[in-house]
């Protein structure tokens, strides 16, 4: 049994060491994601976005003179898939940034390690608050929860479409995202208006006739709905069966209504990491280039990965070197300014400081409406 | 007070109580037949709104409602007459608690059915009723809502009239009194029990269809909160006694209601429930429930 185990343990060197030997002309950025299973969808996004991404890069002369490579490994959701995968990109490909996790779960697992290896981290889609908290080497290219909400509040209020100076909130009480973004609303609203009524519904309700009625019978002119579009589709039924005319706000847990609630969704409003109707070059080559790569069209994951990679190559270029500490340090100046889902700059933290398409259900596409910018 | 508010909130309380009384009818003739609590009614109720939708998405010319509703409700009949024939007939005689297990079994096994057939994600209804609402003054009142009251009203009227003036009724009763004596009667058991579910299991796929119309989606699980929440109404009206669970739906949908519209909708299932142990703390027997002896 020793035997083998210590057969084993050489063979594994000499494959590292071998590994290791082949990997010098190319510039290599990591990705993580659930390539398999349940959220595949998601995963697959990242990685198809981050390569489409690297082949453009590569076909303009690369980054720093050498070829771009994407390595993506599944880490199927689960943390310590996440965690092996991530160990195998460090020691086997020696990657030299990376580019996820997709998940916050699998993002939270793999941080504190690479924290300790000083390795420059920018997820494309990880929106939990603390990926990001203490951590001077993590960044992330989609913004948190609490952003939305705030920028949701700015755009009920100031928008001249909306304009509101009275507000309802209806939120998913026992989902931590909707809750999120309603608090973050409601603290910057209060700040320019007044918020009326404060609703919630469970997970497992059905039935919103009574809320609504609540909501019609305030003076609120907006209603903001912070969900998914099970649950969202079903409440703007609702309010549709019952004729109230306000117009609703969402965030980008709306995106994807018009597949079955077209017609209830019809003028309501939610703001998006980008929109696929937008007319900005970049979007439009973006949307067609992963057309044609891939045959379908990009959802906000796949953006954002896309702008993930140009982001980390415009701070190598910036750096001028592959050094982690340079890298790093270019991330945290960085002011990428041409990207899919908006211009993307960092907070001291490492979030965001970018801008949110604010869409519009109309005949069942998405209009762009404005683009606002959270204080 | 907002008079127009209260209006509206009684018509939604008249909704909600509408559906939860036609399942709680269901759970309550077959517990008067032979003593099961059937927890595989909500599950039935799930079947016949899926199978409105079936019917509604898979014909291509628009049907008439009526139409939808019959049919989806004479296939929620049969199926509640097989579930009792293939899973309760034999248990007649077997302890209570066995039925009422195997009626865990069959809610769950139909329940997985439904996964297994349509998927885990809910399915979008699509509009068979009309989504203009019909205005009363500045009150709007959605048409899902109209026929959603007046049909289970005109349901309930006919029902009772059923049981209190056809001979078929009369059967039922004396089946629910005193099985073998009706059995020397010359009453059919096995045929008075299968209209008994026939009946229940329409009603509670008719509460389905609205449900799904009304809140726009079907899934697999949306007889299991609904089922029991008529369960309780079923228990709270006095369970065996028709009349006891439309007054027990009725009142369930107006607490549930107004908890949501004026307190909390955080608070609307606690308080509920809450009122079913007070209810049953000062009347175990329920609303119109009979304080029944148990022959020794």
């Amino acid at each position: 049994m020793k035997k083998l185990l210590v057969l084993a343990l050489t063979l594994s060197t000499v494959f590292l060491l071998s590994a290791c030997g082949s990997s010098v002309d190319s510039v290599k950025l990591g990705v993580i994601g659930p390539l398999t299973g349940d959220y595949s969808m998601y995963g697959l996004a990242v990685e198809n976005g981050a390569k489409l991404a690297a082949d453009e890069i590569n076909a303009a002369g690369g980054v720093l003179g050498l070829d771009l490579e994407i390595i993506a490994y599944d880490s199927k959701g689960d943390p310590t898939e996440g965690v092996n995968a991530y160990n195998r990109l460090r020691d086997e490909d020696e990657i030299d940034a990376l580019i996820g996790g997709t998940f916050s779960g699998v993002t939270l697992a793999i941080k504190e390690l690479a924290k300790e290896d000083n390795m420059p981290v920018l997820t494309p889609t990880a929106t939990n608050p603390d990926v990001t908290l203490e951590a001077g080497n993590v960044f992330r290219a989609c913004y948190t929860d609490s952003y939305q909400g705030t920028v949701a509040a700015v755009f009920a209020n100031e928008s001249t479409e909306i304009g509101a100076s009275k507000a309802a909130v209806l939120y998913n009480r026992d989902d931590a995202y909707s809750e999120g973004l309603a608090m973050a609303f409601i603290a910057e609203f209060e700040t320019r208006g007044t918020v009326v009524e404060t609703l919630t519904f469970g997970a497992g309700d059905d039935d919103y006739s009574s809320v609504l009625d609540v909501i019609a019978a305030s003076d609120a002119e907006v209603v903001f709905l912070p969900g998914y579009v099970a649950e969202v589709g079903a409440i703007l039924t609702q309010a549709d069966n019952k004729a109230i005319d306000i117009p609703f706000v969402g965030g980008d847990g709306w995106d994807g209504i018009e597949a079955d609630y077209a017609s209830v969704a019809e003028g309501n409003y939610f703001g998006n990491h980008y929109a696929k109707s937008d007319e900005a070059q970049v979007v439009v080559d973006f949307v067609a280039n992963y057309e044609a790569s891939f045959g379908d069209s990009p959802n906000a994951l796949a953006a954002l990965a896309y702008d993930a990679v140009y982001a980390m190559v415009a701070a190598m270029e910036d750096a001028e070197s592959t050094d982690a500490d340079l890298i790093i340090a270019a991330l945290a100046g960085l002011d990428y300014q041409n990207a899919v889902t908006g211009s993307i700059r960092f907070d001291a933290n490492g979030d965001p400081i970018k801008s949110i398409t604010m869409i519009q259900i109309v005949s069942g596409e998405h209009l762009v409406i404005d683009k606002v910018e959270g204080s | 007070m907002d008079v127009e508010l209260f209006i509206k909130q009684i018509i939604n309380s008249l909704n909600t109580g509408s559906i939860y009384a036609l399942v709680a009818i269901g759970y309550t003739m077959v517990y008067g037949i032979i003593r099961l609590i059937n927890f595989a009614h909500g599950e039935i109720m799930m079947f016949g709104a899926y199978f409105a939708f079936i019917i509604a998405t898979s014909i291509p010319v628009g049907l008439p409602f009526f139409v939808i509703v019959l049919v989806s409700m004479a296939l929620a009949a049969l199926m509640g007459i097989l579930t009792e024939k293939i899973a309760y007939k034999k248990l007649r005689t077997a302890p209570r608690i066995s039925a009422l297990i195997t009626a865990i079994g069959m809610s769950l096994f139909l329940q997985n059915l439904a996964q297994l057939i349509f998927g885990a994600n809910p399915k979008v209804m699509p509009q068979v009723i009309s989504n203009e609402p019909i205005m009363f003054g500045n009150i709007a009142v959605p048409q899902v809502m109209m026929y959603t009251i007046s049909m289970s009203i005109g349901i309930m009227i006919l029902l009772t009239l059923f049981v209190k003036k056809t001979r078929a009724g009369k059967a039922m009763r004396a089946v629910s009194q005193d099985k073998e004596a009706a059995m020397l009667m010359g009453i059919n058991i096995n045929g008075i029990i299968s209209l008994t579910f026939a009946i229940g299991s329409a009603l509670g796929a008719l509460g389905g269809i609205f449900y799904s119309i009304a809140y726009s989606q079907v899934y697999p699980t949306l007889g299991v909160m609904t089922g029991l929440k008529a369960f309780i109404a079923a228990v709270f009206g006095g369970i065996g006694n028709i009349g006891g669970a439309m007054i027990g739906g009725y009142a369930i949908g107006f607490i549930e209601t107004m908890t949501k519209g004026y307190i909390s909708s955080r608070w609307s299932d606690a308080i509920v429930f809450g009122v079913l142990i007070l209810i049953l703390l000062f009347k175990p027997s329920g609303i119109l429930g009979k304080n029944v002896k148990e022959k020794v």
